[in-house]
């Protein structure tokens, strides 16, 4: 039997957060963690979660496993489980609304501050806005973010700074539009970031990298963006 | 000196470069001592007095200083910007983190004048 300890609280019943175990049977299966909270909840109906794909394309579930943030859908036991423990936490650094639910709204405010869409002002022409291969070779490894926020959230500067910092998560989405040939605001876009907080207060620790369930890495785009904020200040 | 301190470290890509640039400062400065010692591993009290007595040496010994000065003050300043925090400590946070960073910057200019004191002989 696998022991399974949760993360639980209900503002409206509890004074504090408890850890609930469970004991939980495989049987012998490598199943994912979300395969294991899904036969949880039938038999505590109480618990709650997000989820919604279960495929790793949604981004709902992120969740802190054993430690460390990812997709429950897509993190198969036997990656989560140490020393025949399975711990789930909700994802550290934000406010919890109930059990493994957490208030995403900091998070959403940082993407909103980046401006995420296009922006080109010039006259739209008759079919579409065209892209060398190369040009668009550029966006690999930024646009397949999909917002699940394990990497903001295993990120100490944005647990301290969250309403300043705008986290790898909002930085990997705003050096997506920065190296996107067709948009055209990237002075305005880097004027938005020219602050000690927004783009500085990352030091390169690759938390983010390391979390990622897409398996991208923000800490390379932050650093693009550094560089071009340095180039434009000098 | 403060306010100079100030604006001198309020943008992100300035603080960042002026990061770099003393941290490449304080390393020479340490290699090149750690390289004295070892050429010289007798070493007497007149060698060690000839070389700081070197108008060069008091040079750079004054910019390394006053990078570590520069320094300190932006990495502090982080620091105290990370952890002293209204959502970290309360309300509080911000008188706190102002007596703080004065003390911080009464602690740097201090060691500033002493090390000029020290390297004049005033």
């Amino acid at each position: 039997m696998l022991n399974v300890s949760i993360y639980r609280y209900n503002p409206e019943v509890d004074d504090e957060p408890y850890m609930q175990d469970f004991q939980f049977d495989t049987e012998g299966k490598d199943i994912m963690v979300l395969d294991v909270l899904e036969k949880l909840k039938i038999q505590d109906p109480s618990l709650v979660f997000r989820r919604s794909c279960r495929e790793g394309v949604c981004g709902s579930d992120g969740v802190n496993i054993s430690g460390k943030n990812g997709l429950a859908c897509i993190t198969p036991l036997s990656e989560a489980v140490k020393g025949n423990k399975l711990v789930i936490r909700p994802l550290p650094g934000l406010p919890v609304i109930r059990d493994l639910v957490i208030d995403m709204g900091q998070f959403y405010a940082q993407y909103e501050k980046i401006q995420p869409y296009m922006i080109n002002n010039s006259p739209a022409p008759a079919i579409e806005r065209l892209q060398s291969p190369e040009e668009r070779a550029k966006l690999d490894g930024l646009y397949e973010c999909i917002l699940c926020a394990c990497c903001s959230t295993a990120c100490p500067s944005f647990w301290w700074n969250p309403e300043k910092f705008i986290g790898p998560s909002g930085l990997l989405q705003a050096y997506r539009f920065l190296a996107d040939s067709r948009d055209t605001a990237t002075e305005e876009r880097l004027a938005n970031l020219d602050d000690p907080f927004s783009v500085f207060r990352c030091h390169g620790i690759m938390n983010c990298v390391q979390v990622c369930p897409k398996g991208l890495n923000p800490t390379k785009a932050i650093g693009h963006i550094r560089n071009m904020l340095i180039r434009s200040a000098t | 000196m403060m306010a100079f301190f100030a604006r001198f470290t309020l943008t992100g890509p300035s603080n960042w470069i002026i990061q770099r640039i003393t941290a490449i400062v304080m390393a020479a400065y340490l290699f090149f001592i750690v390289g004295f010692l070892v050429i010289n591993p007798a070493l007497t009290y007149d060698q060690w007095s000839a070389l700081n007595g070197l108008l060069s040496m008091r040079i750079f010994t004054l910019v390394t200083i006053a990078a570590v000065a520069f320094h300190a003050w932006i990495g502090m300043r982080c620091v105290l910007t990370d952890y002293i925090t209204v959502r970290l400590i309360g309300p509080k946070a911000n008188g706190v983190r102002n007596v703080l960073q004065l003390g911080l910057g009464f602690i740097i200019l201090l060691y500033l004048m002493w090390t000029i004191k020290i390297l004049w002989g005033l």
